[in-house]
């Protein structure tokens, strides 16, 4: 028996058709990362039992929660998953309390057992002083806490959660955040939490799994998806220029093309290549070309502040975002349709081949 | 579409209107008649009438091609009532004197004149399941019976029936008009209904007779007159001499109906 | 240029928006359609007999009828949540072949003419309908003439204003709730139960006044099933198109009493449930 959630099944909406493959041990907290429309939700609601799936099979625990080829199916009802849903739909006509109660009271406790059930959650989530209130009367951190409390007091062996930051506001989502970490390191099954924020998915994740299409496209821990990102869409989450090419020694010729110099490791064949855009120079004429350096030209189409940086948008061979400081923006001129010399060293280049958990 | 609609229906307003205009001057020309008159009459009458009028009516308008005759068969006492309220109508048939009378009384009619009377029968459906012979039959419980509320003259004549026969009916219904009553046996909801002679013979195979003796049976009278505020009074003359005379005899008594005095 | 009093610019600053003010072609026809739906209820009032309306409301059925009129029409409310509720519910959300024909066939009520369906009653459950027939054999009930057949014709003309209300407020409630209500473990009838009934309660409420009203009011359908007959059958509506004939007077007082019952409960739950109603 395999503990936790194991899950290996397609399913499918429509003309969507969602490959899910990948398992969460008890105790372990997995973040499903993705733009719009790669199938987290579709994933999350075929786990919770609100979707079947159209192949393959989910377990959880060894046991059977769907599976296509017998026909088995665990109704939602029966299935011991706690949901936490992207706007929390906590019944607007319930208390903080009786929606909290609500899931034991479902699963057959008695009236006062559920009560008391939903006060010990109320508590330990510092929830008491609102269990009179109605959910229209909470704030956005105070919902998100009861919706975590609705969906633990039902006992479940599997916690989901979508988008648990979306739904709050820019201020109230740091707290928030350390808070449901915490609240999330103290529950002892599998937990699944699905983002498109890679800041939520790093900062709560111990594993992330990224989707892409209907498909995995990489599996990891937060660094290592952070470091060497598979996909341009990974790449772009984390902050990173990424290239994909051939290497033959020190040289990466870039599909894309360009050459880049890199520290010589006597690898051959397909690689990634990622760059941080603070490790490249902007310099207005040519620099002296050493060894170490990638030295080339390209043309600025774009000019971004971030918070204390200005992201220049390049196209050359091959193109690449750069951060530079606005002072040097001043310094330099840049500007739209500028032409400028970038450089970085082999060093700063992060070359590799198969992504671990890779499977485009 | 809306636009289209709105468009039909102020069409259809304005030919109503000018529909109403026309017919509303008597001294349009009428090339093909041979009699003078013209205009549309508007005759209310009671509801035990209709076969006969509808009959008379076509008669009517055969011999006087520019005239239209339109009726509304009711309980004679909700005519009354309408008249009253002042419903443009030109002439009015009652089952009963006292409902002419109130419209007498109201300034609404004057000089009636008894055209034909009528009495009562027991109408069954045809396979009689209450098995019924007469009238002493509708006291028991068993027999559902369908009556006239007792201000329509069909419902106070059927009383004055009971009172002659010494009997008390217990109705599981007061019907609106006579007509209703009679569409009730006819259907087999009701074991019998107390409904006029002229309906038993008019509803044909629908339901079955049962005969009152004379010694009980009560009969009402039907006066007819043309209405004060009619529009086009020569018109309701002649359509009330026309009931009056020889052939509208004929027409009524084929119905069932008999002549006054007779 | 126009001017604006202090009180007006207060109003503006405060609660925002332009000029309350309706503009005349707008003003117009509102007030015209005002009038004409309260101007006939004046006349009942103006011609009143309002001081021999104790003696004549104590003498006449007039107690008779309205006590089976509430009583028919609120046994029509009880059945029509009871039955409709869920039929609502099965026209909302669950699909099957002919579902459209069934939900016209079950909103047909709404546009048929009332006396139609008393008629289409006794074709049905008349003691000889085709299903009246076998009530009749087997087990001696015959409906036509009673207060159940009453009570069954204001249910036909009045419950698809609840069906109607309820299924439109099941469509545009937010299923979410009823799936998260699954994943904490309802069953199927716990989600209803306590989950989409609660959630359409203003719709509910606003249905079943809809229906109480419309078979308070219920005439053609009631007279041609029921028939008319004092203390038995005879609702308020008959008792008032009777009485005008004979006793105007009656008439006008038991209209009155009509409306004044209609006009409380309409009130009543007007603001605080139509306006709420999904």
């Amino acid at each position: 028996m395999t503990a936790g959630l194991v899950a290996r099944a397609e399913v499918t909406r429509g003309a969507f058709t969602l490959h899910a493959d990948l398992r969460v041990a008890p105790g372990e907290v997995v973040a499903v990362l993705g733009p719009n429309g790669a199938g987290k939700s579709t994933l999350l609601s075929a786990v919770a039992g609100l979707t079947p799936v159209s192949a393959g099979q989910i377990l959880l625990d060894g046991d059977v929660l769907d599976d296509a080829s017998t026909g088995a199916f665990l109704d939602a009802a029966h299935r011991p998953v706690g949901f936490v849903f992207q706007s929390y739909r906590l019944f607007p006509h319930l208390s903080v309390r009786e929606n909290v109660a609500f899931s034991p009271r479902a699963r057959g406790s008695s009236r006062a057992d559920a009560r008391s059930a939903a006060d010990d959650w109320l508590a330990r989530l510092g929830l008491t002083e609102l269990a009179a209130r109605r959910p229209g009367d909470l704030s956005g951190g105070q919902a998100q806490r009861v919706a975590l409390a609705r969906a633990l007091a039902g006992g479940p062996s599997l916690l989901l959660l979508d988008e648990p930051l979306s739904a709050l506001d820019a201020g109230s989502r740091l707290d928030v955040q350390t808070e449901l970490k915490k609240h999330l390191s103290g529950f002892a099954g599998a937990c699944l939490v699905v983002t498109h924020d890679p800041l939520e998915a790093l900062l709560l994740a111990d594993r992330l799994v990224v989707l892409e299409h209907g498909r995995v496209v990489q599996e990891g821990t937060p660094a290592q998806v952070a470091r060497r990102p598979a996909t341009e869409y990974v790449a772009k989450l984390v902050g990173l220029n990424l290239y994909t090419g051939t290497v033959d020694g020190s040289q990466v010729a870039l599909d894309g093309g360009g050459t880049f110099v890199v520290p010589n490791h006597g690898e051959h064949g397909d690689v990634l290549v990622a760059l941080r855009p603070s490790a490249v120079v902007v310099s207005p004429h040519r620099p002296d070309v050493s060894s170490a350096r990638n030295t080339w030209s390209a043309t600025i189409v774009g000019l971004t502040m971030l918070t204390d940086r200005v992201r220049l948008d390049l196209v050359g061979k091959p193109s690449a975002l750069v951060d530079v400081t606005p002072a040097a923006v001043a310094e330099l001129g840049l500007a739209p349709g500028g032409e400028v010399w970038l450089s970085a060293k082999a060093t700063e280049l992060e070359v590799y081949g198969q992504v671990p958990g890779s499977r485009s | 579409m809306p636009r289209r609609l709105a468009v039909a229906l102020v069409a259809a307003a304005v030919g109503l209107g000018s529909a109403s205009c026309a017919s509303g001057s008597s001294d349009t020309p009428s090339a093909t008649s041979s009699s003078s008159l013209t205009g549309d009459i508007t005759v209310l009458a009671a509801a035990s009438l209709t076969e006969s009028f509808t009959t008379l009516g076509r008669h009517f308008e055969a011999a006087h091609p520019g005239v239209t005759v339109r009726f509304s068969f009711a309980a004679s006492s909700a005519l009354a009532q309408q008249i009253t309220d002042g419903a443009p109508a030109d002439v009015f048939a009652s089952a009963s004197a006292t409902t002419m009378r109130d419209v007498v009384t109201a300034g609404e009619a004057s000089d009636p004149v008894v055209f034909a009377t009528n009495s009562m029968e027991i109408a069954v459906p045809p396979t009689n399941p209450a098995k019924v012979t007469g009238v002493h039959d509708l006291t028991s419980t068993a027999v559902t019976t369908a009556l006239c509320q007792p201000q329509v003259p069909c419902g106070a004549t059927a009383a004055a029936v009971f009172t002659n026969a010494g009997i008390t009916v217990t109705p599981v219904t007061l019907e609106p008009d006579v007509r209703s009553v009679l569409s009730k046996v006819e259907l087999g909801e009701v074991d019998a209904g107390v409904v006029y002679v002229t309906d038993v013979l008019a509803a044909g195979e629908k339901v079955r007779g049962v005969e009152i003796p004379d010694d009980v049976n009560a009969s009402t009278d039907y006066p007819i007159a043309p209405l004060a505020h009619s529009t086009h009074a020569e018109a309701a003359s002649a359509f009330v001499d026309y009931v009056l005379s020889a052939d509208g005899a004929r027409v009524l008594s084929a119905a069932g109906f008999r002549q006054p005095g007779a | 240029m126009q001017t604006l009093s202090s009180r007006e610019r207060e109003r503006r600053a405060t609660s925002g928006g332009g000029s309350r003010s309706a503009p005349v072609p707008l003003l117009v026809p509102a007030i015209v359609g005002m009038l004409f739906l309260v101007v006939p209820l004046l006349g009942l009032v103006f011609r009143a007999p309002w001081g021999q309306a104790w003696t004549i409301l104590h003498g006449s059925a007039a107690g008779e009828a309205l006590r089976l009129s509430l009583w028919t029409s609120t046994t029509a409310t009880a059945i029509s949540l009871v039955v409709g509720v869920p039929l609502a519910w099965v026209l909302a959300r669950t699909h099957f072949p002919g579902l459209r024909l069934v939900r016209a066939l079950v909103t047909l009520p709404l546009v048929l003419p009332p006396v139609v369906g008393g008629v289409a009653l006794l074709l049905a459950f008349g003691r000889s309908g085709f299903v009246g027939q076998y009530l009749d054999q087997w087990f001696g009930i015959t409906l036509p003439f009673t207060p159940a057949a009453v009570v069954i014709a204001e249910t036909f003309v009045a419950m698809p204003f609840l069906i109607v209300t309820v299924e439109g407020a099941l469509r545009s409630a937010d299923q979410g709730f009823e799936e998260a209500a699954a994943t904490l473990g309802a069953g199927r009838m716990t989600v209803f139960r306590r989950v989409t009934v609660p959630l359409v309660a203003p719709s509910l409420v606003a249905g079943a006044v809809l229906c109480w009203a419309r078979a308070l009011g219920e005439f053609g359908a009631t007279i041609t099933f029921a028939g008319s007959y004092p203390g038995r059958t005879q609702t308020m509506p008959i008792a008032v198109y009777y009485a005008l004939e004979t006793d105007p007077d009656a008439a006008i007082l038991l209209s009155l009493v009509l409306l004044l019952v209609s006009v409380v409960v309409l009130v009543a739950l007007r603001d605080r449930w139509l306006r709420g109603a999904v």
